[in-house]
């Protein structure tokens, strides 16, 4: 008895609970605006994503134009990062290829994020033999080592930069699948689920109105962090000659070539390295930041 | 004639310095501790128990917090001063600690025999096998059943009652001076929690240490201290012998306190609270820190900081103007106190 | 134990299943006639059903793939349309050679993963601490084809320290697998920081430091052991990231190893030898996390109860 004592109760933790979206959402942007590292990663995504828009302008020649006077001319006040075999400018071809780099690995995460949220709310929702045959379908996948699945699928569908979105995409699946469903497993056990089934929603309102923004934040880091993966799955696929053909500036392609010349053109590879791990960089960064800014187990 | 004195805490202040600013969790503490006495600190959630028992080993996790003032005596030596491998020999040995938690506070992927061992053989010079011996003896001691068995079990195969046995058998292990015990039965279910004191009472006797007993139950405090000492934002706000704590409490705090205790003989039909919260610890007003809760407020509470006095050539320390001579000079509060 | 060990190896099963089906569909997903991609290019109608009869490809695809599976557990993986030899006899020259490069990258990534991560915890945000984790992000950041490269030049190209590339001594290991191992050895380093931040803000090493312990027994026998449980995982999937990266860092040290195999067998449009390398390589893949797991649980007895 005596321990009713116990002096006042912790009023601050049941306030802290209530929580509005809005408090949540101010004060994720004070966390990651107070992250220095999320801000630098923040920083070089808009500058890649910028790039890619305006490479045109920017790009000083054409990048596909072929001048076998100038080949494997190193840096100068002319190319600044010197010309390839071909005698084209690598500035503007890797300007150009900013879109391809980052088209395909966004696109991928896309791929892969779209339908594994849709197995994981599937699989996280309606749980007992679907969760199964979900879950078996996910071990599949992942039991396939690094890209050795996308590998597998380039195989069937042949070389090209297409095939290489969807291949680095399907990677991508079972990773977002993962964590959606434990998410909505979790969420779905919340009461006012319950509640608002008993007021007469369907399944399908319930997932897309009240479970599917409740597993959005841990989507949105896994998001961040695949898209560095992803990029450098791509451009590695690339790399090995099996996306991006010849001519096209894609990075990884370019890198390709640049192995060839390694002895009398280095920056030939230099540079397009360069591009991927600055973005990817960035993409860390900024992934990092986004963890532990809604990964409330992390605060302290 | 007076026991002598083992602990002496000297104005105690350890700081936690954060994003948020500096948090004095501990801000000037003073208390004394006698040879075979029990002293109970008790407080609201928060005032700085944990922490200050934490100094008293310098155990505070750093960086964010340090000691950033005050003396702690042991036996006149002067704690928060000692080199690093002289504190580690009283660590342990001349004073331990039992922690609020008995199903974290062992290590998961070691025996728990092993655990209290490694204790023994760190203070005193015994072969593995006598160590491990002693480890058993100390286990029975607590009264764990079968404790040769247990002591090569690994935690997760114990109950959290067992556990805290374990972690009181390894803070007896080198018959320390001072046994710090923070809240060691909160996690507890009720009849364990009153073996526990029990078995605490009982050893006491035995080995004839000191206790430090942190709680915030004001029961557990009568049934096993002999002074108390009452915390409020960081400081004691009243340190006096049980007894006369419980039959005629001082500080308007410790008022409140017991008043909310529920009282077995009258029918009550609710409890009464203190009204208001605590201060912050980033921000503690500049007068009294109870100031705003106590329904005796003067002026001069919110202007001038009490200090923790002896009340008219008593035992009794108090901080508190009430007992000053200031109090009778000082003007009545004219503003309404906010309800 | 023994009944846990029992119990993984027949939840692998249809996992490997689900591989070998995956790999099965690899060549039904190819446009156009499988007969005809098998008998290889401007073979005549006659030789392409001939094909079709020998290898059962007019039968339905579930039987087809029963037959298929059942080849592969007696360890046909058909045969190269290059040299029309065995697939697995070509798989059995490289796999060792994949198996060793990825043994020593492994390697580097424990060794230097775990003491990198160390030296990180046991002083949070200290200059150290702040370098390791610099480095560690760059690890994971830097393309490994790329890192390969850079290394190749530096110390092959500029240096002469080391073989540009092939596999014919000691020497030829070093850059590959240290390209390899690098990236991992980032990913462990950051897991195994976290992990000890994590553990030494427990309980039980303030109980640690509370008994008098010496601070070097409190990091190495009570929070490092504690520690690596979770790191185990880590480590066991950078397994298969590793194996994946064989492809990218046997290409660009140009390695005649099962990764390689793979991706000229792409290029060359060799099905059966994609199938095969594929396999193989999920394949240990799967049984090395097998034995992760059992490792896992050795280390972690709790489990037990739950
Ligand atoms: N790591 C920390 N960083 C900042 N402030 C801290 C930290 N640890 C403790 N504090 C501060 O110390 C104050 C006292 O905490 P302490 O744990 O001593 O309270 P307590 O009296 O033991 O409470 P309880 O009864 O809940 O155990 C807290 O109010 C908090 O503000
Ligand atoms: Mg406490």
């Amino acid at each position: 008895m005596a321990s009713k004592a116990t002096v006042s109760p912790n009023v601050d933790l049941a306030k802290a609970r209530q929580h509005t979206r809005r408090e949540r959402w101010q004060s994720f942007r004070r966390v990651m605006t107070q992250n220095k590292a999320a801000m630098a990663g923040a920083i070089i995504i808009a500058a890649y994503f910028l790039i890619m828009l305006v490479a045109p302008v920017l790009a000083p020649y054409d990048p596909f134009e072929i001048s076998l006077e100038d080949k494997l001319t190193p840096p100068s006040a002319d190319h600044w990062m010197g010309t390839d075999d071909k005698g084209r400018d690598i500035l503007s071809r890797i300007l150009y290829g900013s879109r391809l780099s980052i088209g395909v690995g966004v696109a991928s995460v896309a791929f892969g994020a779209f339908f594994g949220i849709i197995l994981g709310l599937i699989a996280g929702y309606y749980g007992k033999w679907v969760d199964t045959i979900v879950s078996r379908l996910l071990d599949v996948m992942l039991a396939f080592p690094g890209i050795l699945l996308a590998l597998a699928i380039i195989s069937a569908l042949g070389p090209g930069l297409v095939n290489v979105t969807i291949a680095v995409g399907v990677f991508s699946i079972p990773l977002f699948a993962r964590i959606v469903r434990g998410s909505t497993m979790e969420v779905k056990q919340l009461e006012y689920i319950d509640a608002i089934r008993t007021l007469g929603a369907n399944d399908f309102t319930i997932i897309v109105k009240h479970i599917f923004p409740n597993v959005l934040s841990p989507i949105i880091v896994q998001g961040s962090m695949r898209l560095a993966t992803a990029i450098l799955s791509a451009a590695g696929l690339s790399f090995l000659g099996l996306g991006a053909q010849p001519p096209s500036p894609e990075w990884g392609a370019m890198l390709a070539n640049g192995r060839d010349f390694l002895f009398s053109a280095p920056y030939m590879a230099i540079f397009p390295g360069m591009m991927i791990s600055v973005l990817v960089l960035g993409f860390n960064l900024f992934g990092d930041g986004l963890r532990d800014a809604l990964d409330p187990k992390l605060k302290k | 004639m007076e026991p002598e004195v083992v602990l002496q805490v000297k104005n105690l202040k350890t700081y936690f310095t954060t994003s948020k600013g500096t948090a004095k969790a501990v801000d000037g503490v003073d208390f004394t501790l006698h040879k075979g006495e029990t002293l109970g600190i008790v407080g609201e959630s928060g005032c700085g128990k944990s922490m200050t028992s934490l100094s008293l080993l310098r155990l505070i996790p750093s960086p964010p917090g340090k000691i950033v003032d005050g003396e702690i005596l042991l036996n006149n030596k002067d704690i928060v001063t000692m080199k690093e491998d002289e504190l580690r020999k009283v660590r342990g040995n001349q004073i331990s600690m039992i922690f609020q938690e008995p199903m974290t506070s062992l290590n998961p992927i070691i025996p728990v025999g092993e655990q209290i061992a490694e204790t023994v053989r760190l203070h005193q010079r015994l072969s593995r096998k006598a160590a491990w011996q002693k480890a058993v003896d100390l286990l029975e001691l607590v009264g764990l059943p079968s404790p040769e068995k247990r002591a090569k079990q690994e935690p997760f195969q114990l109950s959290g009652g067992m556990r805290q046995r374990v972690m009181i058998a390894m803070a007896l292990a080198c018959t320390p001076e001072v046994l710090i015990a923070d809240e060691p039965t909160t996690a507890l279910d009720v009849t364990i929690q009153a073996q526990i004191l029990e078995l605490m009472k009982d050893l006491q006797k035995q080995i004839g240490m000191s206790i430090i007993f942190i709680t915030h139950d004001l029961g557990v405090v009568s049934e096993v201290c002999d002074q108390v000492a009452v915390m409020y934002a960081g400081q004691v706000v009243e340190h006096r012998s049980a007894r006369d704590l419980f039959n005629s409490p001082l500080h308007p705090y410790t008022q409140g306190l017991l008043a909310s205790l529920p009282k077995i003989h009258e029918n009550q039909e609710e409890l009464q609270t203190i009204e208001g919260a605590v201060p912050s610890p980033y921000d503690y007003p500049a007068g009294c820190r109870f100031a705003d809760r106590c329904q005796h407020a003067r002026a001069i509470c919110r202007a001038e900081a009490p200090v923790l006095e002896a009340v008219g050539g008593t035992e009794s320390k108090v901080r508190c103007f009430m007992y000053t001579e200031k109090w009778e000079t000082a003007a009545e509060e004219e503003e309404v106190l906010c309800p | 134990m023994f009944l846990f060990i029992v119990k993984r190896l027949v939840q692998i099963v249809p996992v490997i299943l689900g591989v070998t089906l995956v790999v099965f569909l690899i060549m039904q997903m190819v446009p156009g006639d499988p007969a005809a991609i098998l008998a290889g290019e401007g073979a005549s109608q006659e030789t392409i059903e001939q094909y079709r009869e020998d290898l059962g490809l007019n039968r339905p695809v579930l039987q087809q793939y029963v037959s298929y599976v059942g080849n592969v557990f007696q360890g046909d993986l058909g045969n190269s349309l290059k040299n029309k030899q065995p697939v697995l006899d070509e798989i059995m020259l490289r796999l060792p050679i994949t198996m060793e490069l990825a043994f020593y990258s492994i390697l580097i990534t424990i060794v230097l993963g775990l003491g990198a991560g160390i030296i990180s915890a046991v002083k949070p945000y200290s200059i150290r601490d702040v370098s390791v984790m610099v480095i560690a992000l760059l690890g994971i950041s830097l393309p490994s084809f790329w890192l390969g490269l850079l290394l190749m030049y530096v110390f092959s190209v500029k240096l002469h320290w080391l073989p540009v590339a092939g596999w014919d001594g000691p020497l030829n290991i070093i850059l590959p697998a240290v390209t390899l191992g690098l990236g991992g050895a980032a990913i462990v380093a950051r897991m195994t920081r976290s992990s000890m931040l994590d553990v030494i803000g427990q309980d039980y090493i303030r109980t640690a430091r509370a008994k008098g312990l010496k601070e070097h027994f409190v990091i190495y026998k009570h929070a490092l052991r504690n520690a690596l449980i979770p790191v185990i995982t880590v480590v066991g999937l950078q397994f298969g990231s590793l194996l994946g990266g064989t492809v990218l860092i046997e290409s660009v040290f140009a390695i005649n190893g099962l990764g390689r195999m793979i991706v000229d067998a792409i290029r060359t449009r060799d099905l059966p030898m994609v199938q095969g390398g594929v396999l193989v390589a999920s394949l240990v893949f799967v049984f090395v996390n097998l034995l992760v797991d059992v490792l896992y649980r050795a280390v972690n007895k709790r489990i037990d109860l739950n």
